[in-house]
């Protein structure tokens, strides 16, 4: 592996840029791994790195079946933060950015991390209580989120519209600083390569269409569009195939899949400098560093894999960012998309062992797991690694449902990404 | 948008005009008591999300305001097939002649 620097890019830039290598390889699955990790999105990826870098398990595969970063990975807004609202999920999420905010060093890949903080706008009276709640439950946890006037929330993103006239006028917000954006392809990339250069087979084009088990009920391995692989340990990171999954372990999941889609404008000079979300108009958005406006919607109202969803949505998402925004209304929109996103009934992913010896789950993530990439895959090596769940991810158990102990963080709302 | 046509007012109407309920043919337990607690995580939480052919509820609630069925392939969002709440769940040769 070429280690990135300065001197490397000017050498190589002297060189014409040719020969700068693969960032990994593409080798043949081989007949066994210690650990098999199914999903080869960020959470699969990051999840990978850890068991090399962090348990010394290298004899991993990380099996996708289309191209790396090709699901949700590829396909979201990329917000980070981590003031969630409940003890649980402000552990989990902060420990996410505790990782983040070292990562690119670490794995010597640019990530294009950035704090340039997170707004989250109140615009009833409801909304100022549920917000300042969350600043409260934050600070007790020891996470940063601030409550903002309108003037001052004006202040720190000078295109929001503050009219005590607007249909949903702002009556403050809550400011996360140490929230923002990153690169979400070159986090898919950035841990594949880490990996890789640990050991680990990145195999793409491999679909997994069923989990073999022994007489003893533990996993053995894996059938796929490329043959059979064994397996000691397997883990599901597959985002909204994680109920199709289980499935084929005999499992009944308390996950669905629903639409979500976002689209971006054309671009345009640096005008938006952080990140702003609304529950109660259901938008949210940010300018990459390319200059376009990223804007995502809400969810569908009903379960489908198709990665796309109606044209209906993303207006009333655009209503929505015109009305906050009103220098944006003379924009024009360049593409939209969508992903399928994995619900749980709490709006709290699953990081844990599953019923079956030998098979882990991380899913259900939903519309919010881009943020906790590298603290999904560090808890999820830690818990197939040692066939016991981290202390931050025991209570993100399945057996959730059966016992009541929900992390509802759908209740608390301010759930948006 | 989808285009759903509701059973009782025989027509085909735009998506926004109907919400969605959630999958179909789960019963309500009889005797809510007498469930187990993985009985009640079955009935709450426990959905099939399949990939292909799902039985689902819609609400015309800007129509007539009722509940109804629906077959729907969830890769394709194509329905196969809307009928009223109540009859069974039409058996998979139904739902072959209807796709052809
Ligand atoms: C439009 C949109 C906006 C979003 N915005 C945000 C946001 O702003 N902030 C945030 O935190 N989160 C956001 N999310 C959610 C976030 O994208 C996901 O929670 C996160 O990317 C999940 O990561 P992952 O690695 O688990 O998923 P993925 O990247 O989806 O990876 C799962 C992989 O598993 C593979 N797979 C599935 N089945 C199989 C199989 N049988 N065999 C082999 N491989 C298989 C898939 O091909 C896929 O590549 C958004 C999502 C969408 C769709
Ligand atoms: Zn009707």
């Amino acid at each position: 592996m070429v280690h990135f620097s300065l001197p490397t890019l000017v050498g190589k830039a002297f060189g014409k840029n040719k020969g700068w290598p693969q960032q990994w390889s593409k080798p043949e699955p081989k007949k066994n791994y210690d650990a098999i990790i199914i999903g080869g999105g960020g959470h699969g990826l990051s999840a990978a790195y850890y068991l090399a870098k962090e348990h010394g398990v290298s004899n991993v595969a990380v099996l996708e079946k289309g191209w790396l970063g090709g699901g949700n990975t590829g396909r979201n807004t990329t917000i980070i933060r981590s003031n969630y609202l409940c003890d649980e999920s402000a552990r989990l999420y902060d420990h996410a950015l505790g990782l983040w905010e070292g990562l690119s060093q670490e794995i010597n890949y640019n990530l294009m991390f950035s704090q340039r903080g997170v707004l989250m706008l109140a615009h009833t009276v409801h909304d100022v209580q549920v917000l300042k709640r969350h600043v409260h439950a934050n600070r007790l946890n020891g996470v940063d989120n601030e409550w903002l006037s309108p003037d001052q929330a004006k202040a720190f993103c000078p295109p929001l519209n503050i009219s005590p006239k607007a249909r949903y006028p702002v009556l403050g917000a809550a400011l996360q600083k140490r929230g923002g954006v990153a690169r979400h392809d070159a986090v898919a990339w950035g841990y594949a390569r880490a990996a890789a250069a640990l050991g680990v087979d990145i195999i793409e084009q491999c679909e997994v269409t069923g989990i073999r088990r022994g007489a003893d009920g533990r996993v053995a391995g894996v059938e796929t569009t490329r043959g059979s692989i064994g397996a000691k340990k397997i883990a599901i990171s597959a985002a909204a195939h994680s109920s199709i999954l289980l499935a084929m372990a005999g499992i009944r999941a308390p996950i669905e899949t629903f639409p979500l889609q976002a689209l971006v404008s054309e671009p345009i000079e640096p005008a938006f400098p952080c990140v702003v979300l609304s529950n109660t108009v259901h938008a949210y958005i940010s300018q990459s560093d390319k200059g376009e406006l990223v804007i995502g919607s809400g969810t569908e109202q009903y379960l489908s894999y198709s990665q796309g969803g109606p044209l209906h949505s993303v207006e009333h998402t655009v209503a929505a960012i015109c009305e906050m925004f009103p220098i944006f209304t003379r924009l024009r929109m360049l593409r939209n998309w969508g992903g399928a996103v994995d619900m749980t009934p709490d709006r709290s992913p699953i990081i844990a062992k599953t019923p079956v010896p030998g098979l882990y789950l991380n899913g259900g993530w939903g519309s919010g797991g881009f943020k906790a990439t590298p603290g999904a895959g560090h808890l999820l090596a830690w818990t197939v690694a040692k066939d016991e769940p981290h202390a931050i991810n025991a209570p993100f158990t399945l057996e959730r449902f059966r016992s009541g102990r929900l992390i509802d963080e759908a209740a608390a709302a301010a759930v948006a990404h | 948008m989808l285009l759903i046509k509701c059973p009782y007012c025989q027509q085909e109407r735009a998506e926004v005009e109907f919400s969605y309920a959630g999958e179909a043919h789960i019963e309500r337990p009889s005797d809510p008591a007498a469930l187990s607690d993985a009985e009640w995580e079955a009935y709450l939480f426990l959905r099939s999300n399949p990939r292909g052919t799902h039985f689902e509820r819609w609400y015309h609630i800007h129509g007539c305001g009722r509940y109804f069925n629906a077959v729907r392939d969830t890769v394709t969002d194509n329905f196969v097939r809307t009928y009223p709440a109540g009859m069974p769940r039409p058996s998979v040769h139904d739902i072959d002649d209807a796709k052809t």
